[in-house]
């Protein structure tokens, strides 16, 4: 990798004399079955070049055909981003030569996108909404994936050979660009991870991308400029790409805010220009120059004709939304009475769906919390995997309730449950049988246990009889390791009044 | 003559009728073509119009045709009617297990693994593909002297072009090696090599047939057509090609039907027919402006109502033509890198992939190619873009209008189809400008996207001339009828087809000297 000499200021050195302007730009891979203009199957992971046909290798001859679900899907996310949707619109060929795009031209929409002038309001970490301005929603296709073998820099420049995956070539992606977002100033890289998590949220609720930003699903662009203070001309921007995580969006404009501002602050200019983002030393590094005179010949699409959209459609589409994220969530913290921290602390957990779920069968949203925010996410934690990826459902945490309820278990062995169901042992009442797990509620067998502590505890014994009816936990202790745990604890207590004849 | 050489010189339709009858085989009838390219079609002074020949498959093909027919039954009767029939195929269309060139020493070689939609169709019908046709490299040219594998020559002068870019599909025509072919037409390739060698060539309407498994020139210009003898036959041909094709999202939902009915239909009393003022005159050879004056009068004389009609913005489509057109090919053919098929060169001391994609192009295009990639990609830069190919669109556009304003006082138009009959070999090829004028009369039904048809209208100085019927989009089955009711008027007066009267080939090549335009071209051979 490139060394890094860039100085940078702190953070804070820059924000005392510059002002932010970001821009993203998401691309979203869309889950429909098929690709923007082919027939093959649109899928991850498979053999490479075995997801394609005569289309996606640009053969001689081809020509392609708009995929309609991919359309759909445009048009509701479109309507999610509070977009106006175009009543015509239609695909452009952006031509430039580079071995992983097999026409040599991608298939864009250009001047016409399909989603133009919405909106999104994004919420940070203390509540605060920001409302960022969406310039376009636009279609286009993915282009295929290369693999640079040899060389030092992992570029096409030095590699020794380089292989490409056509596979990816054709993937339906949706383009969502921001108009220039200012005024952010110092919260500006909690915005770009709001933002771009706000988006990956959208998406993945409305269904038409599978959403997951490490394998490339959603994919962030961003553009950082700085004004000096006090003024309001826009400076030159820089665009970071592929950067792949919502937290790693908000480093990139961190580092480029220090960087920008160091070369300012020095009386340099900063050069237009796309950055690579690095994961490891969380810094970018030089790309290649873009200027506007960046000449992709653009010229309307003669294989395809153009898309329109009809009122009654979109307003089908419209009708079929689920709920935005947003509102949503509002409207979960009333209905579930969490406090503010309470409730931001399941949001940042990533269980709010898992909650809902669990509520929903049945359980009670302060249950629910517990399990979620409790033993699950400690067995997470040990783990070292999120939450929701542990293998816990809502239906076990309702079924790890019921046998609480009905007093087959307690507590401590429901904790102990969890962590087998996590194990993948099976479901909570099958662990239970299988596992002998049920607590003790054979009252011969409480009571000889009680007899043996109540006979070797006198110093206990002596202390209750005085009065002292807290002391009957230090029975309890003795009886649960008699009994391997399996005693419920109230029972036990009501065995020790009863043999000592008190009552309370 | 010998019972092959009059069966090959029937039409499509009567071969189909004898088939059908079973005084003849369809092994017979390909054996005879198969026998007429191999007795014309090679050598230094062969005709050349085939780059590829298909003997085992098309044999193979027809002798299916024969067995099912001999076994009778419903299969038999599920035939298409132009079951049998052999067919040549221009070699810019894709097809499975023969190769396809498109005439470039790019696609020296390569194998499609997918059949064209129209060759899909040919094999449904099972109508026996004789082999691949010559074209100028990437259909692009007028003459098919950019061809890459060789010039093909006219059967009425060896020495002169069959016009272009489907000289070989009419060739084959001409010299009766084929009596039925596929071409493809963005300015006039289908049309203009009809004039030029006698024979019939039409343009449907854009949209009315498939384009998916065509290499393509300029997409919103390129159409597949039938290239034939008659218009019976040509209307026959297209009503099998044409239809909806899923794979072509600029395919007509609806297909183009009665053609073959329209074609039978002589009658022209009452039919409206105009005379495009913009296109004859100036330019255009007297002997070629004789024969059209004489078609106009015998359609009158049957009772058309003909009158001149103005189309102003005429005298801009060439210009417009030939900034849309190589702006769309420059974007058509990037694809064409050495990447993924074709041939890749790398340069001696190896290279970076630019290095190799620029060694590959240089290479593989031919001087016409490369001309209209490097006009296109200009047309289409930042800055250039609203003058060239923005103002060209207008333009576009403006055609459009005045075919329709014509079309709302006529049924049909008529012209020449080309300003003259065929040059010679090597007359034109170092001067693009006056070779692309010879497209002036077929360019503007590419641009407005209606249908057109070169039908034999004479001889002018003993070199066939055409004319050019044009109609309203979708109205292809108007187009037949006019050009069928010329077709048949004109074959009254002069006893016989035009074609008919096409020099015996074999005394042509023996009497005739070695003509020009013929060193370092030794047509025949590649890829036999």
């Amino acid at each position: 990798m490139t060394a890094v000499t860039d100085e940078v200021l702190t953070f804070d050195e820059a924000m005392a004399e510059f002002d932010p302007v970001l821009g993203f730009e998401v691309h979203v891979e869309l889950n429909t079955k098929t690709k923007m203009f082919s027939s093959a199957a649109n899928a991850f992971g498979d053999v490479p070049n075995t997801n394609v046909t005569e289309v996606d290798l640009g053969l001689p001859g081809v020509l392609p055909v708009v995929n309609g679900k991919a359309v759909e899907y445009a048009i509701k996310l479109g309507l999610a981003l509070n977009c106006q949707i175009a009543e015509t619109c239609g695909f452009a060929r952006k031509n430039y030569f580079y071995p992983d795009t097999p026409k040599n031209f991608q298939t864009s929409q250009y001047d016409d996108p399909i989603a133009h002038d919405g909106w999104l309001d994004v919420e940070l970490e203390d509540g605060t909404v920001f409302r960022v301005e969406i310039e376009r929603a636009h279609m286009e296709e993915d282009a295929g994936k290369l693999t640079h073998v040899g060389g030092a820099s992992g570029r096409i420049q030095d590699a020794a050979h380089s292989l490409v995956d056509y596979n990816r070539a054709g993937v339906p992606l949706i383009e969502i660009v921001t108009k220039p977002i200012a005024g952010v100033g110092e919260r500006a890289p909690e915005l770009a991870r709001a933002y771009v998590t706000a988006v990956r949220d959208i998406v993945k609720n409305l269904g038409i991308s599978d959403a997951r930003m490490e394998r490339g699903n959603v994919r962030c662009d961003a553009n950082v400029s700085l004004m000096p203070k006090g003024t309001a001309a826009f400076g030159t921007r820089t665009e970071t790409k592929n950067v792949n995580s919502t937290r790693a969006v908000a480093h990139a404009v961190t580092y480029e805010i220090q960087r920008q501002a160091a070369i300012l602050k020095a009386g340099g200019s900063i050069v237009q220009e796309t950055r690579h983002w690095h994961e490891d030393t969380r810094t970018t590094t030089s790309g290649r120059p873009k200027s506007d005179a960046d000449d992709y010949r653009y010229f309307p699409e003669p294989d395809l004709v153009p898309i329109v959209t009809t009122p009654e459609w979109i307003e089908e589409l419209r009708a079929q939304l689920p709920e935005p994220p947003a509102e949503r969530r509002k409207r979960l913290k009333a209905d579930w009475g969490f406090s503010d921290e309470e409730f931001r602390d399941v949001v940042n957990a990533g269980v709010l769906d898992e909650i809902a779920d669990t509520i929903a069968a049945g359980s009670t949203a302060a249950a629910a919390r517990k399990w979620w925010m409790g033993e699950i996410a400690r067995l997470a934690n040990v783990e070292g995997k999120d939450i929701p990826e542990l293998g816990v459902s809502p239906a076990d945490v309702v079924e790890v309730e019921a046998l609480i309820a009905e007093k087959t278990i307690n507590d401590k062995i429901a904790k102990q449950v969890l962590g087998f169901v996590a194990a993948g042992e099976g479901s909570p009442r099958a662990i239970v049988e299988a596992r002998s797990l049920a607590v003790v509620s054979d009252d011969g067998a409480l009571t000889t246990a009680v007899q043996d502590a109540i006979a070797q505890n006198p110093g206990v014994v002596e202390k209750i009889r005085g009065g002292k009816l807290q002391a009957i936990g230090a029975l309890i202790g003795p009886v649960m390791k008699a009994t391997r745990g399996q005693a419920d604890a109230g029972r036990v207590r009501e065995i020790v009044m009863e043999q000592l004849g008190i009552t309370e | 003559m010998t019972e092959s050489t009059e069966l090959i010189r029937l039409t499509a339709l009567q071969m189909a009728e004898k088939l059908r009858a079973g005084e003849i085989t369809s092994v017979e009838l390909t054996q005879a073509h198969l026998d007429r390219i191999a007795a014309v079609d090679g050598g230094e002074r062969g005709i050349h119009a085939f780059l590829h020949v298909n003997p085992d498959e098309a044999l193979a093909v027809a002798a299916e045709v024969d067995a099912i027919r001999a076994a009778g039954g419903a299969e038999a009767e599920a035939l298409h009617p132009l079951a049998g029939v052999p067919v040549a195929v221009k070699d810019n269309i894709v097809t499975v297990g023969q190769p396809t060139t498109a005439g470039s020493r790019m696609l020296e070689g390569w194998m499609s693994p997918y059949d064209a939609t129209v060759v899909t169709k040919l094999r449904r019908a099972r109508l026996p593909i004789l082999g691949k046709t010559n074209l100028d490299e990437f259909a692009m040219g007028g003459s098919t002297e950019h061809s890459a594998f060789g010039n093909t020559r006219n059967p009425w002068d060896l020495d002169r072009i069959p016009g272009g870019s489907g000289g070989g599909s009419a060739a084959a025509m001409a010299s009766f090696m084929a009596p039925l072919a596929l071409g493809s037409d963005t300015g006039g390739s289908i049309r203009q090599p009809g004039a030029v060698t006698g024979t019939v060539g039409a343009k449907p309407t854009y949209g009315g047939v498939s384009r998916y498994g065509v290499i393509a020139m300029a997409s919103s210009l390129d159409q597949i057509g039938p290239v034939a003898r008659t218009v019976q036959d040509a209307a026959a041909l297209q009503e099998l090609l044409g239809g909806h094709d899923a794979k072509d999202s600029t395919s007509l939902t609806e297909p183009l039907e009665g053609l073959l009915t329209a074609a039978r239909q002589h009658d022209v009393t009452g039919l409206r027919i105009g005379i495009v003022s913009e296109l004859k005159g100036e330019g255009y050879q007297e002997g070629v402006l004789e024969r059209f004056r004489e078609a106009v009068t015998i359609l009158r004389d049957a009772g058309a109502e003909v009158i001149e009609v103005s189309c102003p913005h005429l005298k801009y489509a060439l210009g417009a033509y030939y900034l849309i057109m190589p702006s769309e090919a420059s974007s058509n053919l990037a694809k064409f890198d050495g990447v993924r098929y074709g041939n890749r060169v790398v340069p001696e001391e190896g290279g970076t992939i630019e290095q190799v994609m620029g060694a590959t192009r240089a290479a593989g295009f031919g001087e016409e190619v490369k001309r209209r990639i490097i006009l296109g990609t200009y047309a289409l830069s930042a800055g250039y873009y609203d003058a060239y190919y923005g103002s060209a669109q207008k333009i576009r556009t403006l055609v459009q209008r005045d075919f329709d304003e014509a079309f709302s006082k006529v049924d049909v138009l008529i012209s020449p189809t080309s300003p003259t009959t065929a040059f010679g070999l090597g007359e034109k090829i170092d001067d693009p400008l006056a070779m692309y004028l010879n497209d002036v009369a077929t360019i503007p039904a590419n641009l407005a996207g209606i249908p057109g048809i070169s039908v034999p209208g004479g001889l002018a100085e003993g070199l066939p001339v055409g004319v050019q019927f044009l109609a309203p989009a979708r109205g292809d089955a108007v187009m037949y009828r006019a050009a069928a009711a010329l077709e048949i008027r004109l074959e009254e007066a002069w006893g016989t087809q035009l074609w008919a009267q096409a020099p015996d080939l074999d005394d042509t090549r023996s009497t005739q000297p070695a003509g020009v335009g013929t060193a370092d071209r030794t047509a025949g051979g590649e890829n036999r």
